[in-house]
């Protein structure tokens, strides 16, 4: 019976997941190049341009955390994941950070071995109509027709908002996302529902985008961050104190043209930041001017902001909850210092 | 004595031949057939000309996004991206190294013909892929190493598909072998390894590959991902070939076995002399079949995040300056794959009939 046992015991030892060790500030300084876990292409996060460059605001994370470690922005090596296996490459140690756009969801965050490091979008599901409808508020979309992509858990918070609100809505069901924006195009349902930033994306691709437009409301709460392993804090913090580095950094005013200038600042928190005065660097791990390379490298959170799916993109995503939170958003820097 | 002289032969009547004749013959026989013509060239009226317009006449074939004018297909996304359609992210000034392979390729297809000495032959075989893959991955000879993460277009999708049926050959066969062995651990090993293959769908190797493997590998130990998907397209496509390969063993009478016994061959040289070269040849269809069908089957590794030319419409299309051409991206590799895939099954119309030795 022991022997048994014992034989068990060994079976599960050899089936428990081998995390990967936790050292991983200096294995990627070892390796020189920061594993960065990106999408197979989502518009505005990570996509590639026609030089097969990758570009996005998602990217520029991990541009900002290699600059923060290694000094050098380009020090990245790309691993595109699909949904299913973006956690599992994570945990397993293939890449070090995982920056694709996943919804920080309590689950995810207490049951896989994994840490979410912050938001670097405020998502969440929106409506596309046409414009003919004549409405300006989802409050007025009683009896619209929507097409909806089914077993989605948009059409269950699709449902949920409209009881909340005593309306209702006829369906159009599809099995594909491809399918159910089809079914918008052709004019069979008066609305779509998605993530707002996939809203926009759609826009783009009707043949008309002018025809067509995203409502202000948002019935759903999908805040999207980067992730990192379980279990190593120095790593987690420097993670997380990119994120707010890139947020301080636009709060300050510092950006990527003026940031060698602003090393002269008089202002206290600016210098705190570039790590001209005190010790924020050191305490991390890092060099004293971790997030003046950051800034130098790929500029702060409205910059890449804007240059990926703001308003200097064809996506022109509206700030909304994605602005600081002194000008009404929900972007937030704890302070360094 | 009456003499015969050679009547020259009549020509054939007029109402015999020429092109109306051909109609009356063969499209308007009897009021049913005529009726069916004419519904079918109703129906080719309604969709080739459409097609035709969109694809050629109608299409935008350069110039930039703004000057888009024309309704029909708008070639320039193809033109923009299609050094990411054929190579994905392998860097430009290195190109030539792909192309390189690729000419090869044929040249070996080309030669193979003329080439006569077994053992030539056999030495190209080695050769080949040692060859191409040191050109495509580099780091050897002072060329620069390629990581295989920046592989992509059609490219991936060639090297998968070659990979896989270049390794998956030998190994089906030896598996036919085992299979049929009168050595019972070989006989089990080799019927459960086909069976086990069988029972799961290729999608579930491939996730296996990439999902689940990595968690069991102990720390610093990077297994390419590409690697651990050719080893799963090759252990699957060994089990099918295995069986094709058994059909074809099984299809050769039993007094070729025992002729080659009686010659006094042993087991290797009765196999590889005798059975093999019949039973192969009767199996080139299917071989084939099976060959065409993996080279389809290799765009299933686009859910593990390779970038196949497939998964390269989707990704081409998530740029943010060319979104929505989806429909030119799959049109144009439906093209691709289809010329693939038909020059294939030509070829093995042309391997079979080399080998036809009936008569």
């Amino acid at each position: 019976m022991k022997l048994t046992k014992i034989a068990l015991l060994c079976g599960l030892a050899a089936l428990v997941p081998n995390l990967a060790n936790a050292d991983t500030l200096s294995e990627v300084i070892k390796k020189g190049t920061l594993n960065c876990g990106v999408s197979t292409g989502i518009p505005g996060f990570s996509a590639t341009d026609s030089k097969g460059v990758w570009k996005g605001i998602d990217v520029d994370f991990c541009r900002a955390v290699a600059s923060a470690v290694l000094g050098d922005g380009s020090k990245v090596k790309y691993i595109p994941l699909t949904a299913k296996e973006r956690f599992t490459a994570l945990q397993s140690g293939e890449i070090d950070v995982l920056a694709r756009s996943s919804t920080w969801t309590a689950t995810r965050d207490t049951s896989l071995g994994l840490n979410f490091a912050g938001v670097n979008y405020y998502d969440g599901q929106g409506f596309l109509i046409s414009k003919k409808l004549g409405v300006s508020s989802a409050k007025e979309l009683d009896g619209a027709t929507f097409c909806i992509q089914a077993g989605t858990t948009s059409e269950l918070n699709l449902t949920d908002y409209f009881k909340a609100n005593k309306m209702e809505y006829k369906a159009v069901t599809y099995d594909t996302s491809g399918q159910t924006i089809d079914g918008f195009k052709k004019g069979r349902c008066d609305a779509v529902t998605s993530d707002a930033s996939q809203l926009y994306g759609l826009k783009l691709k009707m043949d008309d985008p002018k025809s067509v437009m995203v409502l202000p409301e948002i019935i759903s709460k999908e805040p999207l961050g980067p992730v990192v392993r379980q279990g190593d804090d120095t790593w987690f913090n420097i993670v997380k104190w990119t994120m707010y580095a890139t947020l301080e950094a636009e709060e300050l005013g510092v950006n990527a043209a003026n940031v060698d200038k602003m090393l002269k600042s008089d202002n206290p928190s600016v210098k705190r930041l570039l790590g001209v005065s005190g010790k924020a660097g050191e305490n991390l791990g890092l060099n004293a001017d971790w997030a003046y390379q950051i800034v130098k490298n790929v500029g702060n959170y409205g910059e890449s902001f804007d240059k990926h799916v703001g308003k200097d993109s064809p996506l022109n995503i509206s700030r909304g909850l994605n602005n600081l939170w002194n000008n009404g958003g929900l972007m937030y820097s704890m302070p360094v210092r | 004595m009456a003499t015969y002289s050679i009547k020259e032969a009549k020509a054939a009547p007029s109402s015999s031949k020429g092109i109306f004749f051909w109609l009356k013959e063969n499209l308007f026989p009897d009021v049913k057939n005529s009726l069916l013509t004419l519904v079918g060239m109703y129906f080719v009226y309604l969709t080739i000309p459409p097609l035709l317009n969109w694809m050629i006449f109608d299409a935008t074939w350069s110039g930039t996004q703004a000057e888009i004018v024309k309704e029909g297909a708008r070639w320039i996304f193809i033109i923009e991206k299609f050094d990411q359609f054929m190579y994905g992210f392998y860097p430009e000034a290195l190109h030539w190294r792909p192309n390189l392979v690729l000419f090869i390729t044929f040249a070996f297809l080309a030669s193979f013909k003329l080439v006569s000495n077994l053992k030539v032959k056999i030495a190209f075989m080695l050769l080949y892929p040692v060859v191409c893959f040191l050109l495509i991955s580099g780091g050897w000879f002072g060329l620069e190493t390629v990581e295989t993460e920046k592989w992509g277009g059609l490219m991936l999708t060639l090297v998968v598909a070659a990979v896989g049926i270049i390794a998956s050959f030998p190994l089906g066969i030896v598996l036919a072998l085992g299979r049929q062995s009168d050595m019972p651990i070989v006989k089990t090993l080799c019927v459960g390894f086909i069976e086990f293959i069988r029972g799961v769908p290729l999608i579930t190797i491939l996730f296996m590959a990439s999902v689940v493997l990595p968690l069991f590998f102990s720390d610093g130990i990077d297994f390419d991902k590409l690697l651990r998907a050719l080893i799963g397209i090759t252990l699957f496509q060994a089990a099918y070939i295995a069986e094709v390969v058994r059909g074809g063993l099984q299809a050769i009478p039993k007094g070729q076995y025992e002729a080659a016994k009686s010659l006094g061959l042993g087991y290797w040289q009765g196999m590889i002399l005798i059975i093999l070269p019949q039973a192969l040849k009767i199996s080139i269809p299917n071989l084939v079949g099976s060959f065409i069908s993996l080279f389809k089957d290799t765009t299933l590794v686009l859910i593990i995040g390779l970038f196949d030319i497939l998964a390269m419409v989707t990704l081409t299309n998530s740029d943010t300056s060319w979104l929505g051409y989806e429909i030119e991206g799959y049109v144009f590799v439906t093209l691709i794959y289809w010329v693939i895939c038909f020059s294939m099954s030509q070829y093995s119309k042309a391997v079979e009939r080399k080998f036809n030795t009936e008569h």
